[in-house]
């Protein structure tokens, strides 16, 4: 059982690692959050995987990371939109929801 | 097996601070260093330091992801430039070698210190988590000081603000649908992780968890239910806000000059009432800390009409 | 024995899911079809390695710590892919 977790383990960062090559590669910055999130929840799974191998009490650090996990997400989105603070949902409201390629304006930032 | 398990987050870990610091872009760099907070916070629970991981995991993949990605918002917003200066990388990348050799050869010329035996003492201390017990009891000066350095890092992104905003809203003025996602996660998640939060400080005297972490936990609640806009961003001159703030700090100058009345030495806990007066310690730390943490974040006193 | 013959195949089958999950986002074309293949995929995967983990647990409040953790994982997910989603559609595509 203990080498299956370990294999288990290393499976899980070796999933991660490719999402990393989407972190690198992006081309949107949606693109590198997302798979950001992608490496938030494997890291929960390998937390919890190590807490099976060494000591229960890990899942306690999986719990802190769950939970928090949303809020660097969260706050992209809030500097996404214009004023910083806003919310992407009143924002797509002004163009009734739908989905306007031409609304899309390059920012050139990085 | 555990070895390869080893090098392998080693790789990730040493792979991710490199993609942070060598590519292009200052957005990429920032997704690359909330990563690294994460996989360095496995490597932290791989060696068995739970406490540890549980703050890097806390900070590093929770608040500064927060703080960085809306520094990167406004630099964007005030149309900074944001292209790289081509620095000497040579020479940055020699002097970090040179420091890394250094410590090296330190960590292996010097002889091993003989640590005093933290785990004959515990009893002493009224805790069972060994980090606590340094924390709080050996080594409280540190922890004091610390806590003190966090009230005036906060004070330091105050004076940001200009004059006249000094007692306008702290941060910017968040607003959310509120029917949307947003606001109902924002009311969800803080009763899940103010209860989580209490816990953790609670647990922490006897395993993994303490006043940072769980004031850490708070604090990224807290964020949570400003950015849905469910909680007022705080003004400076607010009695109650500044009572939060110091408490900590207050508390535990108070409990040292206690003992300095009852005959003993600054800061000391008699083995008697340690296990009571930490957790009462650890609860006022909480509070700043929470406080002091979320305030951070989110920045300094800000005109209420944005894009003046 | 029956235990680990569960947490053997759960476990293999939440590592399946998180490998889909990779593969959809390096594979899928475009943003949105990106991240429908990961909030889902590697939500199922999580589940899969959590239900795994608890037939080998010590006591009933690691189970409920578990299932905590996993609903924890999913509302973030779901909050996440729909907040990230909606401002892809009102920003920019590519950034560099």
């Amino acid at each position: 059982m203990t080498l299956w977790l370990h294999l288990v383990a290393l499976g899980l960062l070796a999933t991660l690692a490719g999402a990393l090559w989407r972190v690198w590669r992006g081309p949107s910055q949606a693109d590198r959050m997302m798979a950001a999130q992608l490496v938030g929840t494997g890291g929960v799974g390998v937390l919890i995987v190590l807490a099976a191998l060494q000591d229960w009490a890990l899942l306690v650090v999986a719990l802190a990371l769950a939970l928090l996990s949303a809020l660097a997400a969260v706050g992209f989105v809030k500097a996404q939109t214009p004023d910083g603070a806003g919310d992407p949902e009143e924002q797509s409201a002004h163009h009734g929801g739908q989905y306007h390629p031409a609304a899309r304006q390059k920012d050139g930032a990085t | 097996m555990t070895l390869a398990l080893d090098l392998a987050l080693c790789a990730l870990i040493l792979g991710v601070a490199l993609a942070a610091v060598a590519g292009a872009g200052v957005f990429r760099a920032v997704i690359f260093f909330i990563t690294y907070g994460l996989f360095v916070a496995i490597g932290w629970a791989r060696l068995g330091a739970y406490d540890v991981a549980l703050a890097e995991a806390a900070i590093g993949a929770g608040l500064t992801g927060v703080l960085l990605l809306a520094a990167h918002g406004r630099l964007r917003r005030m149309q900074a430039d944001t292209t790289e200066r081509r620095s000497p990388t040579l020479s940055a990348a020699l002097a970090g070698g040179a420091i890394a050799l250094a410590l090296g050869w330190a960590w292996f010329a010097l002889p091993a210190p003989q640590p005093p035996d933290v785990a004959q003492a515990l009893p002493q201390t009224g805790v069972g988590n060994p980090v606590t017990a340094v924390l709080l009891n050996f080594r409280a000066w540190d922890t004091l000081l610390e806590s003190i350095v966090l009230l005036a890092a906060l004070l330091g992104v105050w004076m940001l603000a200009r004059d006249a905003d000094w007692n306008a809203p702290l941060g910017p003025r968040y607003h959310a649908r509120p029917d949307g996602v947003l606001a109902y996660f924002g009311r969800f998640l803080p009763p899940i992780g103010l209860s989580f939060g209490v816990y953790l400080v609670w647990a922490g005297a006897e395993s993994v968890g303490g006043a940072f972490q769980g004031g850490t936990v708070l604090a990224g609640v807290v964020l949570v239910a400003m950015m849905a806009q469910l909680l007022r961003p705080p003004r400076v001159s607010q009695a109650m806000l500044r009572a939060a703030l110091v408490l900590g700090p207050g508390v535990f100058l108070l409990s040292g000059l206690a003992a300095v009345g009852l005959g003993r030495e600054f800061l000391s806990l008699s083995p008697a009432i340690a296990k009571s007066a930490i957790l009462i310690i650890e609860a006022a730390l909480t509070i700043s800390i929470a406080v002091t943490l979320a305030l951070l974040v989110i920045g300094p006193a800000e005109d209420p009409e944005p894009g003046r | 024995m029956i235990f680990d013959l569960a947490t053997y195949v759960l476990t293999a089958l939440g590592l399946v899911f998180f490998t889909a999950g990779t593969v959809g986002l390096i594979r899928f074309p475009d943003t949105f079809s990106r991240l429908h293949a990961l909030t889902k995929a590697d939500n199922l995967g999580l589940g899969f390695i959590a239900l795994g983990v608890a037939f080998q647990v010590e006591s009933l409040a690691q189970i409920a710590t578990l299932a905590l953790i996993w609903a924890l994982a999913l509302l973030a997910a779901g909050t996440v892919a729909q907040l990230v989603a909606r401002a892809a559609l009102t920003t920019s595509q590519e950034d560099e």
